[in-house]
């Protein structure tokens, strides 16, 4: 099993390196012409980098687009490359546009296209292309029933724009959620609410903490309980200082997490960790696992990952017997402000890289347009909680029929992936997503990194106080190179402070200090002695 | 003056001296204490490294055995140039907190140093073929292991009440989700005294360019082997497979 994603945090060093790739014009390619007709007389063969979530479902959907595809367009030929981690891809990407290799199509996250774009034309810019009457969104050469402009997801396409124009197409979206043991929620005396708030969750995690005099927890009666587990931290804090109404960042790339509001969010964090309510999943693992094994009432994950959640759960990486079994209710993620919710949108996306032969861009235009398809659509979101991306998937009586029959089995029409769907389905207009720039991959690894340093400081026994919360802004702004990174500014109270200095340090450094003196005071008398002498002579 | 100025400078050199010592001074634990240490608690061990996956984004993690046990540093804090110096056999002294990931005990958050004086060591394997499916397995975590006469069966993994059957001797990630030519783990099944268990070839570990990597890939279900490697534990034991031989005579 590899843990976690090892390869995402070069944002930073890559991107520079990119920059000046860019800037000499390695990477530069001329901007797209957009042929008047597809030319199918010709071999044209297509790379697709593609992403699955470590599901073999997926492979296949994406393996039957591929081949239904080239039935359509026989002189395409395309090419998949799986991966099962965005980092890889992103970084793949980055080392194959200094050597003008790049795939030519590929899933990824906005995120990462806005460190691509700073290549010249290393993306293809898909304006033009979407409004092309013969190839364009619903174009009339098109050999396919793709969408229309308008049967695009605002929301999602909105994401997909970054510095006024679409670099991307949305592929799927989904959103977190917060998976719940109702059964031991009401075992612990508590109703849960239409709305699940911080208030609420923080509450009866600190009931679920409790123990006997053995150590056993009296709501499972285990010895494991970790009554509340965030799996992707960096999601937890952009989410709450979204519904605080707090700085995070701003489009221009202005970095403004580092504020009080962050501050007092850390503080009361520390104080529930104390209290063993919270833990994440780099500190323990998998949300699924505690879940599972009624070791937790609270489990935040993706939608994208609701196949892993609950008693009848068709994935699991624990064995069968460690199962319990409870209800799962599916919410969104707690909220400050249960009136107005606010959760965060998330999903792959996908762009083209030019190439110097338009018809190459264009075939791989036509390919993606294809991604877009009700058949790829509607099969590729009833692998998981994800949702169509298009309002024309979303309305196919196919897809209607798949949301009703929620419960049916435990695998195609797993409840807990259902009802994790229409989570997302019922509050696409409560989702955000975070400005993009180049950087804003590192600003997001630091906002989750201070709840990791927070949690695991407290589990240490250490002292979590405003002193600590100021070293840890001068760690994250110096480890993530948040105030290096192009007209970036840090706004708030952060100082690069260090802290004291180790005792031994300074007793070396009065040492040296008082060497130092003597040695002065030694050449003074040393020079007086001798004038009193000429003096004399 | 000069008596003085020699009695000052004495004293600051000792002083100095002082400072350093105190810098240097940690408990090194054995692998007893270490044991017993309670989690969240920094520990200090010196130990041999056995092997290390790929080295990342100033990180590095490491294999590590000495006589008295094993241990497993996650993520340990690395330059690129103090990676290379971490060959097989290597003494190490490292700081940092013990930690729990799903059954596998670990060090992380941890920094090192390199003993450049000392002899180095490389531990033997253990066979633990005899005791996969007991209790007693998990006092050899982490330990560079055997196992001998295991038989290639074709890998299956649980989908749900649903058993898929590969049909195939390996598979590119547990689901067979992955794909040559990425950085896909390989996992195998093996059936050892009636019992099937599940090995895993690491990619950050040994990769597509490694004998083992390749050993897995040429294996047929039903062949015979000996294998080699870490006990690694995710959920149960989860080996980390470094070494595969048809199965000695």
């Amino acid at each position: 099993m590899t843990r976690g994603m090892k390869l995402l945090p070069l944002c930073g060093l890559l991107a520079l390196c990119l920059l000046l790739a860019g800037c000499h014009g390695t990477a530069g390619r001329q901007a797209l012409s957009i042929p008047e007709t597809f030319d199918e007389t010709r071999p044209i063969e297509l790379t697709f980098w593609a992403k699955n979530d470590t599901n073999r479902t997926q492979v296949d959907i994406y393996e039957k687009a591929i081949a239904d595809f080239q039935a359509l367009y026989p002189s395409v030929t395309v090419n998949m490359r799986l991966y099962t981690d965005y980092g890889r891809i992103y970084n793949d990407v980055i080392t194959n546009i200094a050597t003008g290799t790049t795939p030519n199509v590929c899933i990824t996250y906005p995120d990462h296209i806005a460190t691509y774009l700073t290549g010249s034309n290393v993306v293809a810019e898909l304006d033009s292309l979407m409004a092309d009457p013969n190839y364009g969104l619903g174009g009339s050469r098109l050999k396919f029933d793709g969408p229309d402009r308008e049967e695009i997801v605002d929301q999602f396409l909105s994401e997909c724009r970054l510095d006024g124009r679409t670099c991307a197409l949305p592929f799927m979206r989904s959103t977190e959620a917060c998976y719940v043991n109702k059964t031991l929620v009401e075992a612990l005396g508590f109703e849960l609410p239409e709305t699940l708030t911080w208030d609420f969750v923080w509450e009866v995690s600190e009931a679920a903490a409790e123990k006997d005099a053995d150590g056993v927890f009296r709501a499972n009666g285990q010895k494991v309980m970790i009554p509340f587990i965030y799996k992707s931290t960096d999601n937890m804090m952009i989410q709450m200082l979204k519904q605080k109404g707090a700085g995070y960042s701003a489009p221009g790339g202005e970095i403004l997490i580092f504020n009080d509001e962050t501050r007092a969010l850390l503080l009361d964090i520390a104080e529930h960790v104390k209290k063993g309510a919270f833990s994440t999943f780099k500190i323990s693992s998998y949300p699924a696992n505690f879940l599972n094994a009624g070791q937790c009432v609270f489990a935040v994950d993706s939608t994208a990952g609701a196949t892993w959640m609950g008693s009848d759960a068709p994935l699991s990486d624990i064995p069968a017997d460690q199962f319990v079994a409870f209800e799962t209710a599916v919410y969104p993620v707690p909220q400050f402000d249960p009136e107005h919710p606010q959760m965060i949108s998330q999903g792959p996306s996908m762009c083209i890289f030019n190439k110097e032969d338009p018809q190459e861009v264009l075939a791989s235009w036509l390919f993606m347009q294809y991604l877009l398809t009700n058949d790829v659509q509607i099969a590729y979101a009833g692998t998981e909680g994800y949702v169509p991306v298009t309002v024309k998937a979303q309305n196919d009586p196919a897809y209607q029929d798949y949301l009703s029959r929620a419960g049916e089995d435990t695998g195609a029409h797993y409840d807990v992936k259902i009802k994790a769907s229409r989570l997302l389905l019922e509050h696409t207009a409560d989702t955000f997503v975070t400005p993009v720039f180049n950087g804003s991959t590192s600003l997001r690894d630091a906002a989750g990194q201070m709840i990791e340093n927070v949690t695991k400081s407290i589990r240490r026994k250490q002292t979590v106080d405003d002193a600590y919360i100021d070293k840890l802004y001068a760690d994250m702004i110096s480890l993530y190179r948040l105030n290096m990174n192009g007209g970036q500014e840090v706004s708030g109270s952060a100082r690069a402070d260090l802290g004291p200095l180790p005792k031994t340090a300074v007793i070396l450094l009065a040492a040296l200090a008082a060497a130092w003196v003597l040695i002065g005071l030694y050449v003074l008398k040393q020079a007086a002695a001798r004038k009193k002498h000429r003096k004399i002579t | 003056m000069k008596k003085i100025m020699t009695l000052v400078l004495a004293v600051v050199m000792a002083l100095s001296l002082f400072a350093c010592a105190s810098a240097d001074d940690v408990t090194v634990m054995t692998h007893d204490e270490y044991v017993a240490a309670e989690m969240d608690t920094e520990v200090t061990v010196e130990t041999y490294v056995q092997a290390h996956q790929s080295w990342w984004n100033d990180q590095i993690t490491v294999y590590a055995q000495s006589e008295d046990g094993a241990y497993f540093f996650y993520n340990m804090a690395c330059s690129q140039e103090d990676a290379e110096k971490l060959v097989p056999g290597t003494k190490i002294r490292v700081t940092g907190f013990k930690s729990e990931w799903s059954g596998e005990v670990e060090i992380v958050d941890a920094t090192f140093e390199i003993i450049e004086d000392a002899e180095p060591w490389i531990a033997e394997a253990t066979d633990v073929t005899g005791l996969l499916g007991t209790e007693e397995l998990i006092d050899h975590q982490n330990e560079f292991v055997a196992f001998k006469g295991a038989t290639v069966e074709s890998y299956k993994y649980s989908k749900g009440d649903e058993t898929v059957d590969t049909e195939a001797a390996f598979a590119y990630g547990w689901d067979a989700s992955g794909a040559e030519g990425t950085d896909a783990d390989l996992y195998f099944s093996v059936n050892v005294n009636g019992e099937t268990y599940t090995f895993t070839v690491e990619y950050y570990l040994c990769n597509e360019t490694t004998e083992v990597y390749e050993a897995v890939r040429s294996l047929n279900v039903g062949d015979v082997i000996d294998l080699e490697g870490f006990l690694y534990w995710y959920n149960g034991v989860n080996p980390h497979i470094t070494a595969v031989a048809p199965a000695a005579e």
